[in-house]
């Protein structure tokens, strides 16, 4: 034991001692060999960035006696090229008085003897300078020359054997077939390969069946799954908002949105225009706008300040874009100038205004739900059913019309037939219709069958009205109708009454109001003699609120009406006096929550203040929206019987047609029943307008307000304006457009561009070999880790560009390396030589990502639905985790939604679902472009008792039990079966003698024992197969919850 | 020697690289497996000079405990009772969105009585008397301040350092700065319990013991009162403690021959993980099971100390936590949220939490286990002097505060029987001594040992630390 410790450190040494540094095992130090030319990018760089930048960088606040390190002109300052004895930089970094010596000892820092060396060997090789190398526009790379190298499929090839040559690693062979489709398989669909695909493979000797396995991989509508994984991780994609109670909100369809694209092989410029500024777009799609749902996914708060959480919340979208696009760290600027990287804070805010004109709210409203902007989400069955609607409606309207015109004998005969002594009303399909003519017992009696009648309150008394009787509301007078009402923002309604007002009249002719919770509900106002409607979930930001542009006559009978269509805006609220629409101002319009309230609704007063002065008559509420014509003729109705008296001669051409109207309206059997026929169709075609998702978009505000920059970025310090730019050290927005997202996500997608395509692909990379060229994918600045292979990143991301930004097409190219190939076994040696892997001598080796892992589990036990796309499931979760953190209750799913791909689990980012959780997957509350991949005990605890994996466990025995082909098959064969399911291998016999021993021992067991047998097989909802032995079933169970437990199993390699 | 075959990256580099592919050198447990001791799997090694505590109980109060029914006792109160708060001491401060829209904000003193206890004679109310029981065991500061006025940034302030979701919890940190003591328990365990002054009141978040940018590892484990104290904990039903045992050592087998084929050092640590995963399964249910706890105990602890789940019982489980060597032990108790009907509501509160809280520290002297576990009691913020709602003649409630409040400490570091900190008469602005949050985990830290300025984590390009990038002081006065 002691002589293989001290073997392995021995190697250690060996290894450092051949290899120097490097091996990029640490970002900072990585010295050239001795016949490179010292690079200022590669070598120096990190050492000042490390050490010094910190008071001698970017930032100007910070920055000591007036020196900077990190530009050329600062640089060539503190040293003489040429020679590093005149340079007052060596003669800091190598004093001994320690007021001299640089870094100073309370920074904490210090720089080795071998770094100095290097800053000497640079300053004397003549001290050339470089801007950091991220921000410097790739160019293609002349390909290495490697003498006498057959190894290599591709150009990335090259590159990755000539560092290894001059590192003096040879690679690995290539990994064999089983293991390369399984590794390749999971890389680009993040599932594993059946045993017929693997075994189809294995057997396919023509020289393209790699090649063309590839191409299905990525023609499979999993691909976009997989790769949507990682995108959601950036996207900080969540269910919830996140702060305080952690509402839920509807943005699956963005996530919809992020597979199809990725399945359709959309160009990464289009993908990331789309995101960023598809609202900015000309005439954008339905789709384009879903597409900016990414930078409403943010956390949002309903308890906080409003201007304090829109900096918060526009902050986060800098951030984030910068973490995705640009692989820069920009949240340090907020608050003073970056300390690594030259983004100073004036250029954070620049940026930040990009994004500070949008139209979003700053709060939320502490509901589930959606806050505009949004848009309705349609599907394609939606849209072939609302097209077909549309059709019908049209056909019925113009049946209408023809029957409108054919119509005069009916009239004329019906005319003939009229009493003019019936007293008309339209109260066919009214919900209530109080006359109030009758007070007898305080009552306002409603002449709707069965509808609610009301109470009066107060000593209001009655007097003559328009029709018969009216209520004089006095002031302290009002009617409560109860609340058998059931109105809401998204149900059509209407709803008024005759009025009799005082001069400047003030107070309420109908409202459902709460008051106290912020005056939610609605009503038909009074305001200094005009007339208001308020629609409101919470006043005044949350709310619908119109009023008359001119005040209405006052002491005269006049008919107040107000119709909804339940859009949830202004323009779906219409306001009429005496039967025609006026003309009206919108102050609010914005409403996204419930308007429901448990308070009563009452005629003259909202609950508790505005009582109504002034007499009202005939109140009429209907659950529908009224048509222009229908409350014309409302309000005309008590006429309709004096017109029928009125002598022939006398009638003009216009009262005739509202007689006729009237008589179609109430009378004509076609005309009623095409009208009903249409009605119909409109509610159908409101019925799915009212079921489509509305997802949560982006959106400009119309009149763009100033941005100001924040000193120490408080909210509440604002110094001066600033205008939307990006920062002069990196190319300039496209010329001769608007300066706003729309330029700001061309720009950032331009070939000019340095760092998109690269942070871009080191992503790609990072999911094919677990870590990016860049290990630090979500920082390419100073402080970031160099690439480990330079020309290749730089190779692959010109390709890209040139390749139009196609996405499968750098999968292809990178899934089809003989980098990527090559075998990942590992020797002690080869792993201390480079434990990780940063040379690429052996293929990619690591443990699936949480999602992958369930979906594995699910996909070899046969319990896998795949569906794509759609709401966000719940599957099994450990009882009372919400209710102990947030008041809420986990509604489980059931059957089929239990067992869909991982991707659509439901996040709820307050507490993220465990079993996700135990394997790294972040709890998205910000941008992650880079998973952990640890290794703990709670990870063995889900795989091994989860009940999802052990439902898993039980599915994969039964189908091994019932596999047609087994049904003579000895166990030995069945297990060999079972690892050609689970790991697409045969087993070794000590495998086979392991997995016996257990089975042997649990069928024991279970036959002693049959309860624990039916205890095991009722974990899960999913139907058993009742004819299978229990005690096989539960033995086998077992075996498998060991395979699904298996290092192989939870890693590709 | 079957664990000494492959070389681990700890034999290889310690504690050097971060984030990707710094796969599991140390577990989230502590350790006998491979190769490191104990000391070797923390960032720090050993702490930065000798702590006087080992291990911390943080008593969370998750809410904002009022700190004027409290220990922040102001008689000059009585007087201006009634009045309007005067605007040369509110100077402009921001109030939330619940008072905003107040018209009038009228001072009100607290219709508790306050009396004076211990050798020190320290001033506590009536609400609380087993804590008044232990004022020379305890050191209150009464100047603690926080910028932040909502519950959600307040508490992932004070327990991430940052008002902003992702930073890493104060637990996390320790253990990713001084590891565990412990065999089989996660370092950095949780127990949340309910209050009843505010039942479904505010809620908490995974965030407030996340490991945020540090590895998962470090991440707090919440233990529940439920079936499966540690989530997944239990086997499945139908397989018995042998049959798991049988079922990890063919497990092991079959890693152990994959191991021999790609010696790849996740194999090796991913067996013991496993190992782990059992031992825990042994151990916590012994944990949790209260049953071998005396009459006196629970007597001491008070009537809600046989309820799982209470405060009361996470108390008494805190105690046999530390015992087992547990690093970071933290309890949120909810409902310290008093709005409105706060004389009533914060009866009942400070009932939940008074006996279990001085019963904590006694037990933990008796035992002596005090001088080295380090007791914190306090809420993210506190509350206001002024009258949120109807001002009545028995009743008043109180908004968010967070330019003062109280919090106490006691055990390992701490010296007992200290008031820190002076308001003014309004209780509302700091006179003497301001403690910012900050500089209360500056103090914990230094308590365990730890220079907050040097214990650092690189992420982003930024060397992050608990106490973020503004000063910090530790609070000299209380210390030992």
């Amino acid at each position: 034991m002691t002589k293989m410790a001290d073997l392995s450190r021995l190697q250690i040494i060996a290894v450092i001692l051949v290899y120097g540094f490097g091996v990029p095992v640490k970002a900072a130090g990585h010295a050239p060999s001795i016949d490179e030319e010292v690079l200022f990018n590669r070598h120096i760089r990190p050492i000042l960035s490390e050490n010094c930048f910190a008071c001698h960088g970017p930032d100007e606040q910070a920055r000591q006696a007036d020196l900077r390190l990190d530009t050329s002109e600062g640089v060539l300052a503190a040293i003489t090229s040429g020679s590093h004895s005149a340079s007052t930089l060596m003669d800091r970094l190598t004093a001994s008085d320690p007021e001299q010596k640089m870094p100073p000892a309370e920074s904490g820092k210090q720089l080795s003897v071998h770094q100095i060396d290097v800053i000497r060997q640079w300053i004397d090789q003549g001290a050339t300078w470089q801007p950091h190398w991220s921000f410097i526009l790739p160019k293609r790379p002349p390909v290495p020359i490697v003498a006498n190298e057959t190894w290599g499929e591709n150009t990335i090839d090259t590159f990755v054997l000539a560092r290894l040559r001059r590192e003096g690693f040879d690679p690995s062979p290539a990994a064999n077939r089983a293991t390369l489709i399984r590794r390749v398989t999971l890389d680009l669909t993040g599932l594993p390969p059946t045993s017929a695909e693997v075994a189809v493979f294995v057997a396919d000797t023509a020289p393209d069946a790699y090649e063309r396995l590839v191409d299905r991989l990525l023609a499979s509508p999993r691909y976009g799954e997989r790769m949507a994984l990682d995108w959601l991780d950036a996207a900080r994609y969540s269910d919830t908002y996140g702060y305080h109670e952690d509402y839920h909100r509807v943005v699956w369809p963005w996530r919809d949105w992020v597979i199809h694209a990725l399945n359709n092989n959309m160009s990464f410029d289009q993908f990331t225009v789309e995101q960023l500024a598809g609202d900015l777009l000309p005439n954008p799609t339905n789709s384009q706008l879903v597409a900016t749902g990414f930078n409403r996914l943010h956390g949002m708060t309903s308890s906080g300040i409003g201007a304090e959480y829109r900096v918060e919340n526009i902050v986060d979208r800098v951030e984030t874009t910068a973490t995705t696009w640009l692989g820069l760290t920009a949240g340090c600027a907020r608050c003073h100038d970056h300390k690594f990287d030259p983004l100073t804070q004036q250029q954070f805010y620049e940026l930040y205004a990009f994004f500070a004109t949008t139209s979003d709210p700053a709060l939320m409203t502490g509901e589930d739900v959606n806050l505009p902007p949004v848009v309705e989400v349609v599907s394609p069955p939606q849209r072939t059913r609302l097209d077909q609607l549309d059709g019908e409606t049209a056909n019925l309207e113009e049946q209408l019309a023809r029957r409108v015109d054919s119509a005069d004998a009916d009239f004329v005969r019906w005319q003939a037939d009229q009493d003019p002594a019936t007293n008309l009303y339209l109260s066919a399909d009214a919900t209530a219709h109080y006359t109030l003519d009758d007070i007898e017992g305080r009552k306002a009696l409603n002449r709707v069958a069965g509808g609610p009648s009301g109470i009066i309150h107060g000593p209001g008394q009655s007097r003559p009205g328009y029709i018969a009787g009216a209520l004089d509301f006095d002031g302290e007078t009002y009617v409560d109708l109860g609340d058998p009402w059931n109105m809401d923002r998204l149900s059509p309604f209407s709803y008024g009454a005759w009025v009799l007002a005082p001069d400047n009249a003030n107070g309420a002719i109908l409202a459902k109001m709460d008051d106290e919770n912020a005056y939610r509900g609605f009503d038909l106002y009074a305001k200094d003699g005009h007339v208001e409607v308020h629609v409101i979930h919470h006043w005044p930001d949350n709310a619908l609120h119109v009023k008359t542009k001119d005040p209405v006559e006052a002491n005269q009978w006049h008919h107040i009406f107000v119709t909804y269509d339940g859009s949830s805006r202004v323009k779906g609220v219409t306001l009429y006096i005496d039967g025609q629409s006026v003309a009206v101002d919108a102050t609010y319009d914005s409403l996204s929550g419930t308007i429901a309230t448990d308070k009563p609704l009452h005629i003259g007063r909202r609950n508790p203040s505005g009582f109504f002065t002034g007499l009202i008559d005939e109140v009429w509420v209907y659950n529908r929206q009224l048509s222009h014509d229908e409350v014309a003729q409302l309000a005309s109705q008590n006429r309709v019987a004096d017109l029928l008296a009125m002598p022939a001669q006398q009638r003009t051409p216009e009262i005739l047609e509202r007689l006729r109207a009237y008589y179609l309206e109430n009378y004509d059997r076609q005309y009623r029943q095409l009208t009903r026929q249409l009605q119909q169709a409109r509610e159908d075609q409101a019925g799915i307008q009212k079921s489509l998702p509305t997802t949560m978009v982006m959106g400009e505000l119309k009149e763009r307000p100033d941005v100001f920059f924040l000193n120490r970025g408080q909210y509440d310090q604002p110094t001066h304006k600033v205008h939307a730019a990006v920062p002069e050290w990196l190319p300039s927005l496209p010329a001769g457009q608007s300066v706003d997202r729309l330029a700001l996500a061309q720009w950032l997608v331009a070939p000019s561009h340095p760092l998109t395509a690269r942070v871009a692909v080191n992503r790609f990379w990072q999911i094919a070999f677990g870590a990016g060229i860049v290990a630090t994918a979500e920082d390419f600045g100073s402080q970031g880790q160099p690439p480990s292979h330079p020309d290749l990143l730089d190779y692959l991301s010109v390709r890209f560009v040139e390749s139009g930004w196609d996405i499968k097409a750098i999968m292809r190219l990178i899934v089809t390396s003989s980098t990527y190939r090559q075998s990942s076994r590992a020797t002690p040696a080869s792993i201390a030589a480079d434990p990780d892997n940063r040379l690429l001598a052996r293929g990619p080796r690591h443990r699936l990502a949480a999602e992958m892992v369930r979906d594995a589990a699910l996909a070899v036990s046969g319990l896998l639905v795949e569906h794509l796309g759609g709401p966000s499931v719940k599957p099994y979760q450990p009882a009372g985790l919400w209710r102990e953190m947030v008041n809420a209750t986990y509604e489980q799913d059931h059957g089929a939604e239990l067992y869909r791909r991982g991707l659509y689990v439901y996040r709820k980012r307050s507490v993220p679902p465990p079993n996700m959780t135990a394997f790294d997957a972040p709890n998205h509350e910000t941008c992650t472009v880079r998973r952990q991949r640890t290794n703990t005990p709670l990870m063995a605890l889900v795989t091994l008792n989860d009940p999802t994996f052990v439902e898993a466990a039980r599915a994969f025995a039964q189908r091994l039990l019932t596999e047609e082909s087994l049904q003579h098959a000895t166990p030995h064969d069945r297990l060999r079966t079972c690892f050609r399911w689970a790991l697409s291998r045969d087993p070794v016999a000590a495998e086979i003698q392991a997995l016996m021993q257990v089975i042997k021992r649990q069928q024991d067991f279970y036959r002693e024992k049959p309860a624990m047998a039916d205890n095991l097989l009722s974990v899960g909802e999913s139907a058993r197969d009742e004819s299978l032995d229990k005690v096989q079933h539960a033995a086998w169970t077992v075996a498998a919850n060991v395979i699904l437990n298996m290092d192989e199993f939870l890693t590709k390699e | 020697m079957t664990k000494g075959k492959y070389l681990t990256r700890r034999q290889l580099f310690g504690q050097t690289t971060y984030g990707i592919g710094a796969a599991a050198l140390a577990s989230l447990l502590c350790p006998d497996d491979l190769t490191a001791s104990a000391s070797d799997r923390s960032a720090l090694g050993a702490p930065h000079f000798p702590g006087k505590a080992k291990r911390v109980i943080y008593l969370f109060q998750s809410g904002g405990p009022s700190q004027m029914e409290t220990f922040d006792y102001k008689p000059s109160l009585k007087k201006l009772h009634g009045t309007e708060l005067p605007d040369s001491i509110r100077q402009g401060q921001r109030v939330t969105a619940m008072t905003v829209g107040q018209s009038s904000f009228p001072c009100v003193s607290s219709s508790f009585k306050f009396s004076r206890h211990g050798a020190c004679g320290r001033w506590v109310s009536e609400l609380l008397p087993h804590i008044a029981g232990i004022s020379d065991e305890i050191s209150v500061i009464k100047s603690v301040n926080t910028e932040a006025i909502n519950h959600d940034p307040a508490i992932t302030f004070i327990n991430t350092g940052s008002q902003q979701p992702g930073k890493a919890s104060l637990g996390s940190w320790l253990s990713y700065g001084i590891g565990s003591e412990c065999q089989d328990l996660p370092s950095y365990v949780v127990l949340i319990s309910q209050g009843t002054g505010r039942p479904g009141g505010q809620p908490l978040f995974s965030r407030l013991w996340s490991s945020g940018f540090l590895p998962s590892r470090h991440q707090g484990v919440k233990f529940r009162s439920a079936s499966d104290p540690v989530l997944y904990l239990s086997n499945p039903p139908g397989l018995d403690t042998s049959g798991r045992r049988a079922t990890l050592d063919a497990l092991a087998q079959l890693n152990e021959l994959k191991a021999a084929t790609v010696a790849d050092p996740e194999i090796e640590t991913r067996i013991a993980q496993y190992e782990m995963a059992y031992r825990m399964q042994m151990s916590v249910p012994g944990l949790m099971d209260l049953s071998n706890e005396t009459d006196d105990t629970f007597s001491r602890y008070g009537p809600n100390a046989r309820t799982p789940g209470t405060y009361a019982a996470n108390c008494v489980l805190a105690r046999r936590l530390a015992e087992r060597g547990v690093r970071f032990i933290q309890l949120f108790h909810r409902g310290w949220d008093q709005h409105g009907d706060l004389p009533s509501a914060l009866r009942l509160q400070c009932d939940d939490v008074d006996q279990p809280s001085a019963a904590l520290v006694n037990d933990l002297k008796e035992r002596g286990m005090l001088d080295e576990t380090l007791i914190v009691w306090g809420g993210e913020f506190g509350r206001t002097v002024y009258c949120q709602g109807n001002l009545t003649q028995d009743n008043y409630g109180r908004d968010h505060h967070g330019r003062c409040f109280s919090m106490w400490f006691a055990g390992g570091g701490i010296r007992g029987g200290v008031e820190h900190g002076e308001t003014d008469d309004y209780c509302y602005n700091i006179v003497r001594d301001p403690v910012h949050i900050r500089d209360v985990n500056a103090t914990i830290l230094h308590c365990l040992g730890i220079d907050h300025r040097r214990l650092t984590f690189r992420f982003r390009g930024l060397d992050q630390r608990l106490t973020g990038v503004e000063e910090a002081h530790v609070v000299r006065p209380i210390l030992a």
